[in-house]
């Protein structure tokens, strides 16, 4: 059987405009036209968009899931990050 | 149902040393939890090793599912009723990337997959080892086939897995169709001539007893469920699923005027549900060997496609390659 070793690309597909592209799948190309054409014909077969990125999987550098704590966990105790940490009296306004 | 060779006897392999008692306790803590996993996450080699199987073998059924209607593409009745056949085909197509494309996540290569499904080596559905003879085939095709593996799909949604779970979903979203077209044949067919009407009962007299056969062997003899289940892979059991699929189907059939093959079957008025027949055992694990009705046929057909598309692969790459040279020149 012959080795086609075509590179893997991800797609996103933005499905209408005022959305951004979002991640859908992937599929294997020659190259990047051909990418973009069996991103059309595999994910948006049901009008599912109106814009499409492809990008080798090669290409996206992602985080170690074993880093995850280091990354993720410090801001989980800084709470005073987010509104609902301040207490205002019922009586302002508009705040 | 697709993956009905995940029940059948598999030889115990050696326990992986990443595999410590921590981790798995771990693992099994983030599952309990309903955590998705993702494919960078760790996960158990047998979590692994069962998924590839299992979803590598649902893939290769929506690929060799595409056969037995492709075989009515060119003799649809009207123009519509070929338009609705080439978009259900080329959603199955559909089906089989998404599913690759999530089993490629678990680190194992297309080609190797293609190349166990051409080999003979990878097993498929049994399902499409039965021959399409007649128009009222690829009815009863949507109607059950379809409507069975959305049984199997749904649940299939929750699955721990996360790149799986996502593939059903839309899965299950374009399922809808095929099985709602394939009913819409039966009822044509049904509110027809006398002749018409003999097609469709032939056609559910030959797909019934197959149909239930998908949902894999009965719990008594599964080897494989108690695992998957604890892992969330697998959700609801063989059996269950068969009896809410005979449940929600025989009113069908009703409302179509169709007899069930099925001299047992009666609906129990103190469960609710449906009592039916003894599925022909030795018929389902025959098919599942090899040795259906059309077993060769489908393999060779699958074989025949891909070799006689090399040259088209063989010229996208040459073509890619060059552009690349001229890009860089």
């Amino acid at each position: 059987m012959s080795k086609t070793d075509w590179p893997l690309y991800e797609v996103f597909i933005r499905a209408r405009s005022g959305l951004s592209h979002r991640h859908f799948g992937s599929i294997h190309a020659a190259d990047e036209t051909m990418a973009l054409d069996h991103a059309r014909d595999l994910y948006t077969r049901r009008n599912e968009g109106v814009s499409i990125w492809v990008v080798k999987s090669t290409e996206i550098v992602a985080s170690d899931p074993a880093d995850s704590d280091s990354l993720f966990e410090p801001a989980a105790d800084k709470i005073y990050r987010h509104p609902t940490f301040y207490k205002i009296p019922d009586d302002v306004e508009n705040i | 149902m697709y993956t009905q060779g995940l029940d059948q006897k598999q030889k115990k392999s050696a326990a992986d040393p990443a595999d410590t008692p921590g981790r798995l306790a771990a693992f099994q803590a983030r599952i309990d939890a309903d955590e998705k996993i993702e494919p960078k996450d760790w996960m158990p080699s047998g979590y692994r090793k069962t998924l590839i199987r299992q979803m590598s073998q649902h893939a290769h059924s929506e690929i060799v599912g595409m056969l037995p209607e492709g075989n009515w593409i060119t003799r649809a009745p009207t123009l519509r009723r070929k338009a609705i056949l080439l978009a259900k085909v080329q959603d199955e197509a559909g089906h089989g990337l998404y599913i690759y494309g999530a089993t490629e996540t678990l680190g194992v290569s297309r080609d190797n997959l293609v190349a166990d499904l051409l080999s003979g080596k990878a097993k498929y559905s049994s399902i499409f080892n039965y021959p399409t003879i007649s128009w009222a085939d690829i009815g009863t095709i949507g109607w059950l086939v379809d409507g069975a593996a959305i049984m199997n799909q749904i649940p299939l949604c929750r699955c721990s897995y996360g790149p799986y779970a996502r593939a059903m979903v839309r899965v299950c979203k374009e399922e809808s169709f095929h099985q709602r077209q394939g009913y819409e044949i039966m009822l044509e067919l049904c509110r027809g001539t006398d002749e018409q009407k003999r097609m469709a009962q032939g056609a559910l007299d030959r797909w019934w007893w197959p149909s239930l056969m998908m949902f894999g062997p009965s719990d008594k003899t599964s080897e494989h469920s108690a695992q998957s289940m604890a892992w969330k892979i697998k959700r609801i059991s063989n059996d269950e699923l068969r009896q809410k699929f005979v449940d929600v189907t025989v009113p069908q059939a009703e409302y179509l005027g169709l007899k069930m093959p099925d001299e047992d079957l009666v609906f129990d008025q103190k469960t609710g549900h449906y009592r039916f027949g003894e599925i022909d055992w030795e018929e389902f694990w025959e098919v599942l060997k090899g040795n259906g009705k059309c077993n060769r046929e489908r393999l060779e057909a699958r074989n025949s496609a891909h070799d006689k598309g090399r040259w088209v692969r063989e010229a996208a790459s040459a073509y890619a390659e060059k552009q690349a040279a001229r890009d860089a020149a």
